[in-house]
């Protein structure tokens, strides 16, 4: 057995293997399918300083091996999930990490701010790449001149480790990765979902409410590859790779493009267990190479 | 919350209706845990280069005997074409039992008539209610609609716990015209109703039972991903916000829903 421990930040995670905000819950969903403490952490859904409805039905189209989503940061706010979720989650032995996310950056800082007092969370996941809201979300992380000011603003007022979520509608992922990285977060996460849309030809008219929405899964998996392969040439920090994981090879993929650890998002749908399942086949993995440690993996390919 | 299972069951047989139904009666080696009437489960598609997601289907009846799970499929689309033409022997994935099912009334009701009106496919999840009704010492009465007398299905099944009503719009089979219009509507006596089919069928029911002061529930089937509270895609408005359809449905009162009726 190998040393699946990885460091992100002043997060020590118990093996490189989260699950991916907006595809977990809040981890307890999945309690009847998986021991929740085999798992490296959770990274719980986009949660902002107010309760957001969320975009109108419909908020999903299958597609070939994926698919898009609208759901537009649905959530009851920060207060709520400190008075209702985190008394549920505190005692689960697994890191929990909180995808923050808001409309100005008073409304990050603010966010954040709250979730800095909560014991049992040890990091922020700052997700400046939603692209289902009209306000912020993606809009502050599509240029450098947007995403460093967020960052540096929420770097003073959050404590603990920050790892920074990227969006893939860009041109030059390296670029936006470099400036988070100056401006203090401890490590930066991708990809969030590509842009895209689909159309329901017997109605003539676009299958989501809001037209376009985030495309996921495996359909994506080789776009998220590259960008954490130029991202890993580009940064110091470390790499948590997303993006259409569907198994332990699909994770090994990662952590040999640059990746650091791995989070494991629509697949989650497919297969409730999967998590545990790719634990166990980075594992394997390890073992059958001969490597002492999961570190020793990443940017191995590259 | 109820104990969700994620297991491999065995299809026992796949018995053709029509050109594009058929219904998959599953097995499993355990004993079965509870299943409620109007619960569904999360199949998934096997060796499908073309879906990617699970198909949410309601389950149609459970003989928690002999271990078996029905499953009335039409084929819609891409992955529910290749449900219906899994072969006998086959293992299904399934994740279950999801969602919360239709109101069980109290033994007190007995006399009540419960009224089941069934749209297409979407009269699946009434079988497995009848009979449960039935059992309670209830005899319900079924309201069936299809398109023509092909599309009837089971209907010896539904004959063996209460009273048949039918209508199709060709006029092949029962009345002629949609459920709404079916003479045994007029003659009222109804004390609740359980609806579940094509949406502007259930709205003509939750209309007609609002008129009347009838309680009345209604099992819907928005777009899912995940089936279990995740991934907030299916949500329906509700008097209380936005509402999972798949963990806080799929069958919901009428007085919940912003239903403009």
């Amino acid at each position: 057995m190998a040393d699946l421990n990885v460091p992100i930040g002043g997060l020590q995670l118990k093996n490189p293997v989260l699950t991916a905000s907006g595809t977990f819950g809040y981890g307890i969903e999945f309690a009847d399918f998986i021991d929740l403490s085999r798992i490296g952490g959770i990274v719980v859904k986009g949660t902002t300083l107010r309760a957001r409805e969320g975009n109108d039905y419909p908020r999903m189209a299958e597609t070939p091996a994926g698919m898009l989503n609208a759901v537009g940061l649905q959530n009851k706010g920060v207060d709520y999930f400190i008075t209702d979720i985190y008394p549920k989650i505190k005692d689960i032995n697994t890191h929990f990490l909180v995808n923050v996310s808001g409309s100005t950056i008073e409304d990050y800082v603010a966010c954040a701010e709250r979730i800095n007092d909560l014991k049992k969370i040890s990091a922020i996941e700052l997700n400046i790449s939603c692209p289902n809201v009209k306000q912020g979300g993606m809009a502050f992380g599509i240029t450098c001149a947007g995403a460093s000011p967020v960052v540096r603003a929420v770097r003073k007022a959050y404590r603990k480790t920050l790892i920074v979520k990227l969006s893939p509608n860009v041109s030059d992922i390296a670029e936006i990765a470099k400036a988070v990285e100056g401006e203090g977060a401890d490590a930066v996460s991708l990809i969030n979902t590509l842009l895209g849309m689909a159309i329901d030809v017997e109605q003539r008219k676009p299958i989501l409410s809001t037209i376009t929405g985030g495309l996921s899964g495996p359909c994506i998996k080789p776009i998220a590859l590259r960008m954490v392969y130029q991202t890993y040439k580009a940064v110091r920090i470390p790499i948590i790779g997303l993006g259409g994981i569907s198994n332990g090879k699909d994770a090994v993929e990662f952590l040999l493009a640059g990746a650091a650890a791995i989070q494991i998002g629509t697949y989650n749908f497919i297969d409730p267990a999967i998590s545990v399942k790719v634990v166990e086949e980075i594992n394997q993995y390890l073992d059958r190479h001969g490597f002492q440690s999961v570190k020793e993996l990443t940017g191995a390919a590259v | 919350m109820v104990k969700k299972y994620i297991a491999d069951w065995k299809v026992k047989e796949n018995k053709v209706l029509n050109n594009d139904h058929c219904l998959l009666k599953l097995c499993l080696d355990e004993p079965l845990p509870e299943i409620l009437p109007g619960q569904f489960v999360q199949v998934k598609i096997n060796h499908s280069e073309h879906t990617f997601l699970r198909r949410p289907i309601s389950v149609h009846f459970v003989n928690q005997k002999v271990r078996e799970l029905w499953l009335l499929i039409q084929s819609v689309g891409e992955g529910t074409r290749l449900l219906t033409i899994v072969n006998k022997g086959e293992a299904l994935n399934l994740i279950y039992p999801l969602g919360k099912g239709f109101t069980i009334p109290s033994e007190n009701n007995k006399s009540n008539k419960y009224l089941l009106v069934g749209g297409g496919v979407g009269a699946a999840p009434l079988l497995y209610l009848g009979a449960f009704l039935k059992e309670k010492g209830i005899t319900p009465a079924f309201l069936l609609g299809a398109r023509t007398e092909n599309n009837l299905l089971q209907l010896s099944e539904f004959q063996k716990y209460g009273e048949v009503y039918i209508t199709t719009e060709d006029g092949s089979a029962g009345e002629k015209g949609w459920v709404i219009h079916h003479s045994i509507l007029q003659k009222g006596a109804v004390d609740f109703i359980y609806s579940c089919g094509p949406k502007p069928m259930m709205m003509a029911m939750a209309r007609y039972a609002r008129q009347r002061s009838i309680p009345c529930e209604v099992s819907l089937e928005n777009t899912m991903a995940c089936g279990i509270g995740a991934c907030l895609c299916c949500i329906e408005k509700t008097t209380e916000g936005p509402a999972c359809v798949c963990t806080e449905g799929p069958v919901f009162n009428i007085n919940q829903l912003t239903w403009p009726i």
